[in-house]
């Protein structure tokens, strides 16, 4: 006897027959990366909510930047975002490395990675501590600082991350091409921040 | 045989032993089950609902009278102020997504659990803090600017209160978008091999779009808040038109969340909803199809609908008509839901018992806040009455006679899934009655009050005002003594009710196919999908000869090979 509501191909006994994916008897499935990029997705619309911000207020405004506001040095900034923008290439060689089992060669891709982020942060303080205005002196001054200062706030996470994959890598075999989710997370994330930047820059510095 | 019967012991298997309750110490811990997570969330939002309900009676008791003579009128700006923000933000939105979603979406979709149990306990957790600090704003004088918190007003009005409002609704704003990143990916990663997204429960269908909504729209209120904190906290002015900043940008921000915030507050319910009345109408759903994708239309329509909460804010001509024809729009996929559950329901063997008439009654009380909301929607009457009790009426038909009632519905429902034991029926036909009598009283009469003029948000009021107000008072009266017979039924059921089976109500989901509680790890063996979940009423006598479990599982198992 049929039942018709079956369609015999998805139910569970044929797919097992056909796939062996029994990943119910197994350890629980692992969705970590998927979950990361999902949660990006939230924290993107952080960004860009603070952007939509920043673009009404910008639109709203008769003169923008408001008048007095000094003008900015775009040198500084430039260097930073192109040192940024490169660690997200180097990251990738080292994600890369990990999936060749070169453990010692995803451990220097990283390390500079986390420099290259720290020379940022650097840069980025370097840049507030020489500004001619403050975090109140007008609407622009504030967006300026809310906006860099949260993304650095970002950057100085990732790097955490960064470091905590190093450390990690440490231990023997605790990283292989089989097993990096860690890697990769941090990799995500630290494109993540990469591509925040560029909008970021775009819209402080250029337009 | 009828197919019910084969899926109830196939499903089953040998283990006949049931889950005993457990050890009651597991839901005051940091448990990665989804089951326990998903009561400790229901139990706790309830413990807050009884809260903001006691702030709630406190105002209608300030309003019973024209006159401010209950308690000041700061307090009673706190206290509408704390009763919007517990109810939305620690009843509602994590009873309905965090609650009934982790309970119910690992079992419907034959998960052992959730994709991430810690994050998920983690998320839990962010509750009860976020929960205390919000209640702890009292001794420093608590948020009264409305849970809007519209600048100015709620920069000069009280700092230390609305600095840790801001808090409170950032921890919760962060638990719920952990919680909405693991229902996402549990959803479309941990479905049982073979159900595809249309053999879904529609609960799954609408948690899915919930889901989505919560990613998108709650981390445009977290950076609203974290621009009005430092305006609050730091000096600056990003809505502070006195240091050239633009309150209406907060307005936008705030609505961008707090408008889809409304459906991540009714789409569970609406999902729910959906899988009661075929169970106690014992028929298929009308238009599945409809449903599921009508859940998703919701979610994407509630995305750009905002700026209708603002036609008095000084939005140009052109965006409130555009924003007037994108929210009226929205009545269609609702009106599709409604009417597929009407006809879902239209010649069935109606089994009204306490959770098939709150699901009766949340669609018709839904129905009364939908069509006043397409009112709501319309530019000139919405100018008309904007910040009048006519919009305190349309949300608390939306909020509490759609919201609150579909919870009730879905508790009644799933309390013997959850507890293992049945639930009075006498007294949750009481319940049912004093919830409905009471709440009509109670927000019936504000429609009037609002087209006549009553402003909302007020301590006093015009004395001609004084007749309808007293009917709503005793009315929110009725409400506060309905939750006693529920309250105290729920825990004597728990504690002494007669044994559920499995499958008390006779359903098809997959939740039901387990024991009642679900062990740890919700099925004794793999659960197979014999049916859609729907198919109720189909009658296969006709087929042919009649086969035991045993002839059935064998040939099954010969196809497989």
């Amino acid at each position: 006897m049929q039942i018709p509501t079956i369609d015999e191909s998805k139910t569970a006994l044929n797919y097992h027959g056909a796939a062996e994916a029994a990943s119910h008897h197994e350890a629980h499935p692992d969705h970590r990366i998927f979950g990361i990029i999902v949660f990006l997705v939230a924290e993107g619309m952080i960004f860009l909510g603070l952007f939509a911000a920043y673009l009404t207020f910008r639109a709203v405004a008769p003169v923008w930047p408001p008048e007095g506001t000094p003008e900015r040095e775009l040198l500084l900034p430039g260097i930073n975002t192109a040192i940024l923008i490169a660690s997200s290439f180097v990251i990738h060689k080292g994600d890369t490395a990990v999936k060749n089992n070169n453990v010692a060669s995803l451990r220097t891709w990283f390390l500079i990675t986390a420099i290259m982020g720290a020379i940022f942060l650097a840069g980025q303080v370097y840049e507030y501590s020489h500004l001619e205005f403050g975090l109140k002196t007008n609407l622009y001054a504030s967006t300026f600082y809310v906006l860099t200062g949260f993304h650095g706030m970002h950057v100085c996470f990732g790097i955490l991350l960064i470091l905590g994959v190093l450390w990690r890598s440490l231990k023997q075999g605790h990283y292989s091409s089989k097993n990096h989710f860690g890697v990769e997370a941090a990799e995500v994330y630290w494109h993540f921040v990469d591509i925040v930047w560029i909008v970021l820059f775009l819209l402080l510095y250029i337009l | 045989m009828t197919q019910l019967q084969v899926t109830d012991s196939a499903n089953l298997g040998n283990t006949a032993e049931t889950n005993t309750g457990g050890d009651w110490r597991k839901y005051f811990g940091f448990s990665t089950d989804h089951k326990v997570i998903g009561i400790q969330y229901l139990v706790t939002t309830f413990v807050f609902y009884l809260i903001g309900g006691a702030l709630a009676a406190a105002v209608r008791t300030e309003l019973a009278t024209p006159d401010s003579d209950f308690v000041s009128r700061e307090l009673y700006n706190s206290f509408f102020t704390i009763h919007a923000t517990i109810m939305i933000f620690l009843w509602i939105v994590p009873a309905g997504t965090g609650g009934f979603g982790n309970y119910l979406i690992p079992l419907m979709i034959g998960a052992k659990d959730m994709a991430f149990p810690k994050l998920n306990a983690v998320a839990f957790w962010m509750i009860p803090p976020g929960g205390i600090l919000l209640l702890s704003s009292f001794f420093v004088g608590a948020a009264g600017s409305g849970w809007t918190s519209y600048p100015p007003l709620s920069l000069i009005n009280g700092q230390a209160g609305e600095f840790i409002w801001i808090l409170s609704v950032l921890l919760l704003g962060t638990s719920s978008i952990l919680g909405a990143v693991n229902f996402l990916v549990t959803l479309l990663k941990m479905r049982l091999p073979g159900m595809g997204l249309h053999q879904m429960p529609l609960f799954c269908w609408a948690m899915l779009s919930v889901s989505a909504l919560v990613l998108v729209s709650t981390p445009v209120l977290a950076g609203a808040l974290i621009l009005l904190s430092f305006d609050l906290v730091a000096g600056t002015a990003f809505f502070n038109p006195t240091g050239g900043g633009d309150p209406v940008v907060y307005q936008h921000m705030f609505w961008f969340y707090s408008h889809p915030a409304v459906y991540i507050m009714i789409l569970p319910m609406f999902g729910m909803i959906s899988d009661i009345l075929p169970v106690h109408a014992r028929k298929p759903i009308f238009g599945y199809r409809a449903i599921a994708y009508s859940s998703l239309a919701i979610s994407f329509l509630g995305l750009i609908v905002w700026a209708h909460h603002m036609f008095t804010s000084g939005t140009p001509a052109w965006l409130r008509m555009f924003f007037m024809i994108a929210t009226m729009v929205i009545a269609i996929p609702t009106g599709i839901k409604v009417f597929s559950w009407l006809a879902t329901i239209w010649g069935g063997k109606l089994d009204l018992n306490s959770a098939m008439l709150f699901g009766m009654g949340f669609v018709s009380m839904f129905v009364i806040g939908g069509l006043s909301g397409i009112m709501l929607a319309s530019v000139p009457v919405d100018i008309h009455v904007h910040d009048t009790y006519f919009v305190v009426a349309h949300l608390h038909y939306v909020l509490f006679g759609g919201s609150v009632f579909g919870l009730y519905a879905g508790l009644y429902h799933w309390f013997p899934k959850m507890t293992g034991r049945m639930v009075n029926e006498t007294w949750g036909r009481i319940h049912f009655a004093l919830t409905l009598i009471g709440f009509n009283l109670c927000f019936l009469p504000m429609h009037k009050l609002g087209l006549e003029g009553m402003p909302r948000r007020v301590a006093e009021y015009d004395p001609k005002f004084a007749g309808l107000n007293l009917m709503a008072t005793v009315g929110a009266y009725i409400l506060a003594v309905s939750t006693i017979p529920f309250v105290i039924n729920a825990v004597w059921s728990w504690m002494y009710g007669p044994k559920a089976s499995a499958n008390p109500w006779k359903a098809l989901t997959l939740e039901w196919m387990t024991s009642s509680p679900p062990p740890v790890e919700n099925f004794h063996e793999e659960p197979i999908l014999w049916t859609g979940p729907y198919d109720y009423g189909i009658d296969f006598e006709e087929e042919g000869e009649e086969k035991s479990v045993e002839e059935l599982l064998a040939e099954v198992k010969v196809d497989v090979g």
